[in-house]
């Protein structure tokens, strides 16, 4: 113990705070192409696919993600796949962004009005057709700000694999307070520097939010 | 590669489980109550006229939205014990959880004051109520009655995220967990049961919430449609 | 002269309401019907039936030489056939008029992009705005709207169309240059039928009136007859407006 807050800690701090971002972006996109697949299912007409998925969502929602973590962590050590970290929380991240980014695109489809869906159908579009063409380009719109939103939450979610070893930032300031303990102080920086990462997208995610809500009063 | 799941092996562990449980759900009632009372009094603040204590109270639900809640369990148990002030577990996690839930209870009641439309202010203070009265009768309760089902559903994902107090070694649900699989080498296993439990006392949470909301909102019992 | 639109005996129940109790009507090739009745008399649920979008209980349905009373019914090929136009227009907010116009043709009909211009315009002249080609939906009146809905309709080459109170959401002043529009139409011999409230419409356009009431085909003949009502119910109706 002992010594003093220098340059080196703070580059480390730095080092681990853009490992979050990786893992932030690794698990924004692999959550996004799942949590694509989860709206699909939620707004399947085949009742099977929209009551799979909707446990699978409430199954998700109702267990921290922390259990989550272990779950696939020792899961797929004792089935014999040894998963480096950076992996056992990108899946994790996925499982989890997937449940949620699904659920919130499924209120943007069912948000569009129905009216849209038949008078696609008059003319005779077919389902996938309308969803690409007429559906999605609108909901869109309407997900953006939420869509920016989770990504905040995803961002923060990122600090539990520091729990499986993975040196991201909340691990790199554990790190470095076991050698100063100087708690106040490190942790007190990764949490600026986690601040520094997130304010501006809650700001963008509120100011999208905004404008598309100015813009749904002046076009009713 | 073929993998024997061992459940059985767990089953002299139900009441660690048991155990832990209690305290998760212990421990998540507890900052519920004060979270509501912090987030009230903070979204008041940020209305109030008074601009250093809005100004404060809005830095406050900025830094905790936009901080890991790890982090925030790091910075508040080592920092105080740093300062010479050891708290039992228990308090530091039920603090770290009242801290952190007050905030997102902050923006969700203040969000259900912003719809509250100004004329009904108005036909209060007409009417001669005091702000006290007025902010009580006119502003809060509706408020509380519209938001409830967010507020509900983000004090359910605080018991969910109650398990990263495990972290610093709080004995709730997680933290038993980590115990029994170290003794019991049975770590796969003990981690699905735990999800299931888990899974179970969010389903029950929002069961309870129900209720209450029903309980404590007469005008909901009766028309049953959202205010 | 064949049938285009034959119905006989159709059942619609919405849970335990039945809406539709037996109506029967055909509709020939060329032939323009005005159905009229009050609200919740079941003229726009028959409406819905001719193209399933509502799916019905009991009856015989054939639109087009597509027998649609049954569950393994085309529908994509029964919807090139018959066009529709709603009460609220349905643009797509997000595409040009252009855009809104040749979606269905180059999807459905595989046109081809370079052609599909050509064929916006053409559809547009017919309902008079062409000027409005690269307009989005909102910078349009909802008369001019409603206009670019039929013309989208138009574009599918459909051999019936169907018009679900097209005028009702319009304000007064608008609704006579989409009626002229219709009129238009109507005598360059397109099938056309009408859901409507406009009685001069009916009068003046319609080859036939159909009257219902209480989910039942209730007094039908030339738009004459709207002059000189049969049923007390029809007689009612004329004289109390809507």
């Amino acid at each position: 113990m002992g010594g003093s807050f220098t340059v080196n800690h703070l580059i480390y701090l730095l080092q681990g705070m853009m490992w979050t971002v990786v893992l932030s972006a690794l698990a924004f996109a692999l959550g996004g192409v799942a949590g694509f697949g989860v709206m699909l299912m939620r707004t399947a007409r085949t009742r099977l696919l929209r009551q799979i998925s909707f446990v699978y969502v409430q199954l998700i929602q109702g267990t921290p993600l922390l259990i989550v973590l272990f779950v696939v962590y020792f899961g797929l050590g004792v089935v014999g796949i040894e998963l480096p970290p950076l992996l056992a929380a990108g899946v994790s991240l996925m499982v989890y962004s997937s449940a949620f980014l699904g659920e919130i695109w499924r209120g943007c489809v069912e948000a569009v009005p129905r009216t849209q869906w038949e008078a696609s159908e008059c003319l005779a579009l077919t389902r996938w057709q309308t969803l690409v063409d007429v559906i999605l380009p609108q909901a869109a719109r309407i997900a953006t700000p939420p869509t920016v939103g989770f990504l905040v939450q995803v961002m923060k979610s990122t600090s539990l694999a520091s729990v499986v070893g993975f040196v991201e930032l909340t691990r790199a300031a554990q790190v470095v307070n076991n050698s100063l303990f100087t708690p106040f102080l490190v942790f007190g920086i990764a949490g600026v520097l986690y601040f520094a990462l997130c304010y501006p997208l809650s700001r963008w995610s509120r100011s999208l939010e905004r404008k598309l809500n100015v813009g749904r009063r002046q076009a009713a | 590669m073929k993998y024997n799941f061992d459940f059985a092996s767990l089953q002299e562990y139900w009441p660690e489980f048991l155990r832990g449980a209690l305290m998760t759900l212990e421990m998540t009632v507890i900052a519920c109550v004060f979270g509501l009372v912090i987030g009230v009094l903070c979204a008041i603040g940020r209305r109030g006229k008074r601009k250093w204590l809005a100004t404060l109270c809005g830095a406050y639900v900025e830094i905790v939205r936009n901080t890991p809640y790890l982090i925030q369990i790091f910075f508040i148990f080592f920092g105080l014990a740093s300062a010479g002030l050891k708290l039992p577990i228990f308090a530091a996690a039920v603090l770290t959880m009242v801290f952190n839930v007050g905030a997102y209870t902050a923006e969700i009641v203040r969000a259900g004051m912003d719809t509250i439309h100004p004329g009904q202010i108005e036909a209060a203070e007409a009417l001669g109520l005091s702000t006290p009265q007025i902010y009580w009768d006119v502003i809060l309760r509706p408020s509380l009655e519209r938001v409830y089902p967010s507020l509900s559903g983000q004090f359910v994902l605080m018991m969910l995220s109650s398990s990263v107090t495990s972290q610093i070694s709080a004995e709730e649900l997680t933290g038993v967990a980590n115990s029994v699989q170290s003794e019991s080498f049975r770590s796969f296993e003990t981690f699905i049961v735990v999800a299931v439990l888990y899974f179970g006392m969010a389903m029950m949470l929002k069961f309870a919430f129900h209720l209450f909301g029903q309980a404590i909102f007469p005008r909901r019992r009766r028309l049953g449609t959202p205010l | 002269m064949s049938a285009v639109v034959k119905l006989h005996d159709i059942h619609k129940s919405f849970g335990s309401v039945e809406v539709l109790k037996g109506v029967s009507f055909e509709i020939a090739k060329g032939e323009v019907v005005a159905i009229i009745g009050r609200s919740g008399s079941g003229k726009s649920t028959a409406l819905r039936c001719i193209n399933r979008l509502e799916t019905i209980q009991s009856g015989t349905l054939e639109v087009c030489g597509h027998r649609i009373d049954n569950e393994a019914v085309d529908l994509r090929a029964l919807r090139q056939d018959v066009g529709m136009v709603f009460q609220s227009y349905n643009l797509f907010p997000h595409l040009t008029v252009e855009e809104n116009i040749t979606l269905a043709p180059r999807r459905v009909k595989k046109l081809a992009n370079r052609d599909a211009r050509a064929l916006a315009l053409e559809s547009l002249q017919r309902v008079g705005l062409a000027e409005k080609i690269d307009a989005y939906p909102e910078q349009l009146s909802g008369g001019q709207q409603q206009r670019v809905a039929i013309a989208r309709s138009l574009a599918m080459q459909p051999k019936v169309m169907l018009f679900d109170e097209v005028t009702s959401a319009l304000d007064p002043q608008l609704t006579g240059e989409v009626l002229r529009v219709m009129e238009t139409l109507a005598r360059g011999g397109m099938t056309m039928v009408v859901v409507t409230h406009e009685m001069a419409f009916a009068r003046r356009v319609a080859n036939r009136v159909i009257f219902m009431h209480q989910g039942k085909v209730w007094e039908t003949g030339p738009g004459d007859m709207l002059a000189d009502p049969k049923t007390p119910e029809l007689r009612d109706f004329i004289s109390n407006g809507l």
